[in-house]
């Protein structure tokens, strides 16, 4: 008997956790398993040694947007509305998936030395310049900083206009919505009513 | 309608306990990934987002208003586009100093230790947006939530 790839049990725990999250109405409990879902995605990046990604994953999935999504939970009601199935949304994503599924034959096995990015003459050069021009062991770290430094000033400006974007829809639109005392406000009537509504 | 802040977990011991323990250790190690990601894993990135957890923990534990007293909305604000700014500024730098946008070479006599310098420079710009933006987030969530009993009682 072949021994069974270390990866198998966390690729069925990724599907047992995705299928829970579907069929769950409690959105507590959604919440924390796409948690543990963005945790198991740390693990397998940390088996095939994408540890930066695994961090990421870990500190972005399975910690800060779980804390966003308890943090909208407090807002909004904790169970799902209950919503008659519609087969046309299904149909789309198994469609999507078996799409993704399929391309994926055309890539190379995992690990395969003759992969064609290997061979890529600007390998070498990353590889070496990160050796002998930064002397930095993260090859990563060299790459995302320096050679593409573009790109992550970039993220980085993406990740701002993130935040103003949150700053401009739930902040301004609060305080909007608190007028100095006397003047009437057409605000604030809409803002909080959903929110109670959807509570109650 | 559950506040995402309730008074009745402050009052949890071992809640209270286990987090503080917790936090320095947090706090701690999001500064080795910050200052260690050219020698490890992590990076500016990693580390503003734990960082970030870090005092989001202490918010969620302790109240929405201790943790702003450490950090303030003002602080957030302002450092979440510094941090782009510092990024742009070390390009900037280098331009003034005769190279290209963002080549780091320049920013000392060995271009190695320039690299070395410009790459621990960007991160330090990466690792204060994401941290600031992260907590900018939180308290726009957070306070959402604080905001409509508020309302209410007027």
């Amino acid at each position: 008997m072949p021994p069974i790839p270390v990866e198998l049990p966390i690729f069925i725990l990724h599907l047992l956790t995705a299928l829970l999250i579907a069929r769950l109405r409690d959105l507590f409990s959604a919440a924390m398993l796409t948690g543990i879902f963005s945790l198991l995605s740390c693990c397998l990046f940390t088996l095939m040694d994408a540890v930066d990604v695994a961090f990421t994953e870990a500190a972005v999935g399975a910690g800060i947007s779980t804390v966003l999504f308890l943090g909208t939970l407090s807002l909004t009601a904790r169970e799902e509305k209950q919503q008659k199935v519609r087969s046309l949304p299904f149909v789309v994503v198994l469609v999507t998936g078996a799409a993704l599924i399929y391309g994926t034959f055309d890539m190379p096995p995992f690990g395969a030395a003759d992969a064609a990015v290997h061979g890529h003459p600007m390998v070498q050069t990353f590889i070496h310049g990160a050796h002998d021009d930064f002397h930095i062991p993260n090859i990563v770290t060299v790459i995302l900083a320096s050679y593409r430094g573009y790109d992550t000033l970039g993220e980085t400006a993406v990740i701002f206009t993130a935040g103003v974007g949150v700053l401009l829809l739930l902040v301004e639109g609060k305080r909007a919505s608190k007028p100095p005392p006397g003047e009437p406000d057409h605000g604030s009537e809409s803002q909080p009513e959903p929110a109670r509504d959807e509570a109650a | 309608m559950t506040d995402l802040t309730p008074m009745r977990m402050r009052e949890k011991v071992v809640l209270r306990v286990v987090s503080k323990l917790l936090i320095p250790f947090i706090l701690l190690f999001a500064l080795y990934v910050q200052f260690h990601g050219d020698f490890g894993p992590g990076g500016g990135f990693q580390a503003g987002v734990i960082f970030a957890a870090g005092f989001i923990l202490y918010g969620l534990i302790f109240g929405l208003d201790e943790v702003e007293a450490v950090v303030p909305h003002r602080f957030v604000e302002i450092g979440s586009a510094l941090g782009v700014l510092i990024y742009g500024g070390v390009g900037v730098v280098t331009m003034l100093l005769g190279a290209e946008y963002l080549d780091y070479s320049v920013l000392a006599h060995d271009p190695a230790h320039g690299r070395h310098y410009g790459i621990l420079a960007i991160e330090a710009g990466v690792g204060l947006t994401v941290f600031a933006t992260m907590m900018l987030i939180f308290y726009a969530f957070a306070d959402r939530g604080r905001g409509v009993p508020k309302e209410d009682d007027a």
